[in-house]
């Protein structure tokens, strides 16, 4: 499944969809690696909000894709994650612990302008 | 097949999504509010996902189910794998032997209201869990 990745700036916002199978998540991990790598980004913004269900897999997915962004020298950011898939996350003992989460794009693009403006 | 169950074979992560689907779709006729469903919803993954790891294929049925004067959802994840040598272990926190999270079994405990488990070595294992209409 094609996920569309947006470039704005020094940004890369990938938008994930609904209904992700393993192999889908995986690929994107690797997918978005590689262009951060080709773009030269300092940020990833990774767009949840269509997710309906994030198990111990999806969870595990978007915890290595920040580790290995971070790796790269780039900031990643979840944005979007909703009430109820949160609270089944927690229940599952999923915290994302060591991950950027923010309410929504607008609220990821800024956290990431913020942690810019540090490195400046 | 009993009238408003739904029975979906597990082979492949694919089948992970198609169960989780039917789940969420079969809780919304039962009436669950939203938050509910997506409990459901994930507990199914995570069954759905220990059948494809463990012991690559089995079945998840759901079920409308009565008991007094509630109406509730039940999820039976079976399959004919190697079986779980320490049912205790496997609910506990933490625990995983095929690299995962591990914690499925305690997780899915907790988005349930009910929870069975039956594993014999060599024979497969079964999880019956229920989610009861608040």
């Amino acid at each position: 499944m094609e996920v569309p990745i947006l470039k704005q700036g020094d940004v890369l916002i990938a938008t994930f969809q609904a209904a992700l199978s393993d192999d889908d998540l995986s690929q994107l991990r690797s997918g978005l690696v590689q262009q951060v790598v080709r773009f030269r980004s300092h940020g990833v913004i990774v767009d949840v909000t269509a997710m309906d269900v994030l198990d111990s897999f999806a969870s595990r997915t978007l915890r290595e894709i920040a580790h290995m962004i971070r790796l790269r020298g780039a900031e990643t950011v979840i944005v979007g994650i909703q009430p109820e898939v949160a609270f089944a996350m927690v229940q599952l003992g999923l915290t994302l612990e060591g991950v950027a989460t923010a309410l929504d794009l607008e609220e990821g693009l800024s956290y990431l302008n913020q942690k810019f403006e540090k490195m400046h | 097949m009993l009238d408003g169950e739904i029975q979906v074979a597990i082979n492949s992560d694919q089948d992970i999504i198609l169960a989780r689907q039917k789940g969420r779709a079969l809780a919304a006729e039962i009436g669950f509010a939203a938050c509910d469903a997506t409990l459901i919803a994930t507990a199914i993954s995570e069954l759905a996902r220990n059948i494809v790891s463990y012991a690559r294929k089995g079945e998840i049925t759901l079920q409308r189910v009565n008991g007094g004067n509630r109406q509730g959802l039940a999820i039976i994840a079976s399959d004919q794998g190697p079986g779980i040598p320490d049912v205790p272990q496997a609910l506990r926190d933490g625990f995983s032997t095929s690299g995962s999270l591990g914690m499925g079994l305690p997780g899915v405990r907790r988005l349930m209201d009910e929870f069975e488990i039956t594993s014999q070595l060599g024979r497969g294992t079964t999880v019956v869990t229920k989610k009861w209409k608040q």
